[in-house]
């Protein structure tokens, strides 16, 4: 089957053939990877940007790597979240952008729906590297990578998503794309940090506490608690939250022997985790940030058509 | 010039009218309602056979953005907006710029609407100087400009000390304090209702708690002060819950809704559609629920609809820095009377809540086809089937939810002081 969407907005709108499809690919990018020379002609002549309204170097980095592994032209735009109050409105700046004739625009926004708002208004492909606390497909899409990678199936897997629910674009993609996948997820978190309604996303479970939450589980993802969003309401301190909703190595035993520990990134360590669960065995971490690539490869080449030759 | 509307069902709720009469209006009043009567020579005739002839509606609640905000709305685009959608008197909110909170704005208000406005245009003042919550306005200096009834609508009077002293003061110049029910803090950076679609679109929301905190405040502080009290733009069952309360106590307070509550839930944000970004935010299904039951058994005395223009620049951005409100003057007939198809409501009891009432808690000589009173009459045609289309609103803002629906029943109608101002042709 092949990939008909124009953009990739959010796991919530692909199907389980399509999030299988895409997962199938990064499988196949993987081997590109590792090569000698990384990098194939699938997207030669094409030109993707990368606008990033908000800070990150991971993500564009892994998009900018995936773009010319596929030796696709980038370029990299880094706007201020200002620019808004300073007058130029998105959806200038996004015709600025379109009469430069780019075939793919991976955009990271802090407004929830921005991506659903720009992709309405530009002819070529939207890839959403992240909006607001909605979704962020591409980290969603690695999670399940790494999770099928290890353990074969994401079907009948128990999942559980610890820490700041509300604010989580990565916590939703999970949902959207694991429930999808026929995983069972469970949600623990401070309440101040649970949405409404969560559990009616899909198959999903909010948990009272995190040990209720972890165990038995085959996967713990922890959340990143971003400072920067918390305000003052929120949490009492960091201490407490490590306290209650850090991922030890006691609190771990709780879960299937060997499960896997995942993280979105950046870690603050000591807090969500601790540096001993962090550098286990257990942790997927750097694998995540691996199939970030591959999976970003995938991405790019479904929405630019996917009918030139991977190889 | 004289008129007769002829053969309509008048419905006056005012007189306990509601059967098919003849209505005779010479020089701008109410002179004769009867059967058979005849067109004086030189008369105007309307034939209101099969329509339905009720007091000019009145919409209690608008935005007309003017002064300082015309290129959203202004008095002359607001009121043939108004009189496109049957009403005959407006009270316009002081969120204007600068603030209606002196008797020059108003006295500019009041004067741009004889001169050039449609329908009778009722200004609102400020609570407070500016808005800003600080200190009062001048209550008897904009009453005695014309101001109806003072609010900081678009924001609440956060201290609570100043909201009594309000009350208080307002109650001595005979002016209604209408009250914008928010609690800022509850609400922080909330952009729609929050509940289980704002946890699926990843926008911050705005809990119930943030509307039904600040109306017990207000209710409170009406009752404790003893003072009349309008609460604007009800959307929650809590609210709604502590008005009733508060009625059966006897406390002197008044509410109204509008359309888009009781037509709307949050659903209608998917897609991040910034034309359902409004304050009140569209709440559950419970709540539409609640709403219409209020609507019902009278806790909500009238439906306004809180017409709130913006330019297409303010809405067509990202959810989150969308402005909020929609245009609802045009569309509110309509999903009004869908209220009585459903049966939730009688023609007579709509009638009221969209005409007497509003007069009432205002306290303005309208809402009546009593012998005498001013000519303001809507002629409603109920079947009319219509589709709400941008280029067709007489609104300078086109900021509405309910584009492409299809809407049955409109004004055929549109009578100020004996003249018709609008016609559906």
């Amino acid at each position: 089957m092949g990939f008909k969407h124009k953009d990739i907005i959010g796991l919530q709108d692909l199907t389980r053939e399509e999030i299988q499809l895409l997962l199938d690919t990064a499988d196949n990018m993987k081997e590109i990877n590792s090569r000698d020379i990384k990098k194939v002609p699938t997207l030669r002549g094409k030109t993707v940007v990368n606008v990033f309204y908000e800070a990150s170097t991971r993500t564009r980095t892994s998009f900018e790597i995936a773009a010319k592994r596929l030796s696709a032209d980038t370029i990299n735009i880094s706007a201020s979240t200002s620019s808004v109050t300073k007058g130029e409105t998105l959806s200038d700046t996004a015709r600025n952008i379109l009469a430069m004739k780019p075939d793919i625009i991976v955009m990271r926004h802090a407004a929830s729906g921005a991506h659903h708002y720009l992709a309405q208004r530009v002819s070529c492909s939207v890839i959403n590297a992240g909006d607001g606390a909605h979704e962020h497909p591409s980290q969603g899409l690695l999670d399940m990578l790494t999770m099928r990678q290890k353990f074969g199936t994401i079907e009948g897997l128990t999942v559980a998503i610890v820490g700041d629910i509300t604010h989580s674009r990565v916590a939703r993609s999970d949902i959207f794309g694991l429930t999808k996948m026929g995983a069972h997820v469970r949600l623990a978190g401070p309440p101040t940090m649970m949405p409404p309604g969560i559990e009616r996303l899909g198959n999903v479970t909010v948990c009272r506490d995190m040990r209720e939450a972890i165990e038995g589980v085959d996967v713990v993802m922890m959340l990143r608690i971003q400072l920067e969003r918390q305000g003052k309401t929120l949490l009492p301190t960091l201490r407490e939250y490590a306290r209650y909703y850090g991922l030890n190595p006691q609190n771990l035993k709780l879960a299937k022997p060997g499960a896997m520990v995942m993280h979105p990134g950046p870690i603050n360590r000591g807090v969500e985790l601790s540096s001993y669960v962090a550098d286990s065995d257990q942790s997927a971490i750097l694998t995540q940030v691996e199939n970030g690539v591959a999976v970003r490869m995938a991405m790019l080449y479904h929405v630019s058509g996917g009918e030139l030759a991977t190889e | 010039m004289n008129l007769l509307i002829k053969g309509g069902r008048v419905i006056d709720p005012s007189q306990g009218i509601d059967e098919v009469l003849d209505i005779l209006v010479e020089n701008g009043a109410i002179k004769e309602l009867g059967k058979g009567l005849a067109a004086p020579a030189g008369a105007g005739v309307v034939d209101a056979a099969g329509l339905i002839v009720t007091p000019g509606l009145i919409d209690m609640h608008v935005h007309l953005r003017d002064p300082g905000l015309e290129y959203k709305e202004d008095i002359v685009t607001g009121t043939r907006a108004a009189a496109a959608g049957g009403f005959t008197s407006v009270a316009c909110m002081p969120n204007t710029k600068p603030v209606n909170d002196n008797k020059a704005v108003t006295s500019y208000i009041v004067a741009k609407a004889k001169a050039e406005g449609l329908v009778n245009v009722f200004p609102v003042g400020s609570i407070t100087q500016g808005s800003k919550g600080d200190a009062l306005a001048e209550m008897g200096d904009l009453k005695e400009a014309g101001c109806v009834a003072v609010s900081d609508d678009g924001r609440p009077v956060t201290s609570s000390e100043l909201m009594r002293r309000a009350l208080e003061y307002a109650k001595g110049m005979g002016i209604m304090v209408i009250s914008h029910a928010e609690d800022l803090s509850l609400v922080g950076e909330g952009v729609m209702n929050e509940g289980f679609v704002s946890t699926e679109l990843g926008l911050k929301g705005i809990p119930w708690a943030a509307e039904d905190a600040a109306t017990a405040r207000d209710v409170y502080l009406a009752e404790f002060t003893n003072s009349p009290l309008h609460i604007a733009h009800v959307s929650t069952m809590g609210s709604l819950r502590i008005i009733r309360n508060a009625k059966a106590r006897g406390v002197k307070v008044t509410c109204e809704t509008a359309p888009h509550y009781f037509s709307l839930t949050d659903d209608a944000v998917r897609g991040y559609n910034t034309n359902a970004k409004m304050n009140p935010p569209l709440r559950t299904a419970d709540d539409l629920a609640a709403v219409k039951e209020a609507l019902k058994d009278g806790t909500i005395d009238a439906i306004a609809t809180d017409h709130a223009p913006h330019h297409l620049d303010e809405k067509d951005v990202e959810f989150n820095v969308a402005l909020n409100g929609i245009i609802g003057l045009e569309t509110s007939l309509p999903l009004s009377l869908k209220l009585v198809e459903e049966g939730v409501l009688t023609l007579p009891a709509l009638v009221e809540k969209m005409a007497c009432n509003p007069a009432a808690i205002l306290g303005i000589d309208r809402g009546t086809l009593r012998q005498g009173a001013v000519a303001d009459i809507t002629v409603i045609d109920p079947a009319a089937v219509w589709t709400v289309e941008a280029g067709a609103l007489a609104s300078k803002s086109k900021n509405s939810p309910f584009l492409g629906w299809e809407m049955k029943g409109a004004a055929a109608y549109t009578i100020v002081g004996g003249t018709v101002v609008h016609s559906r042709g």
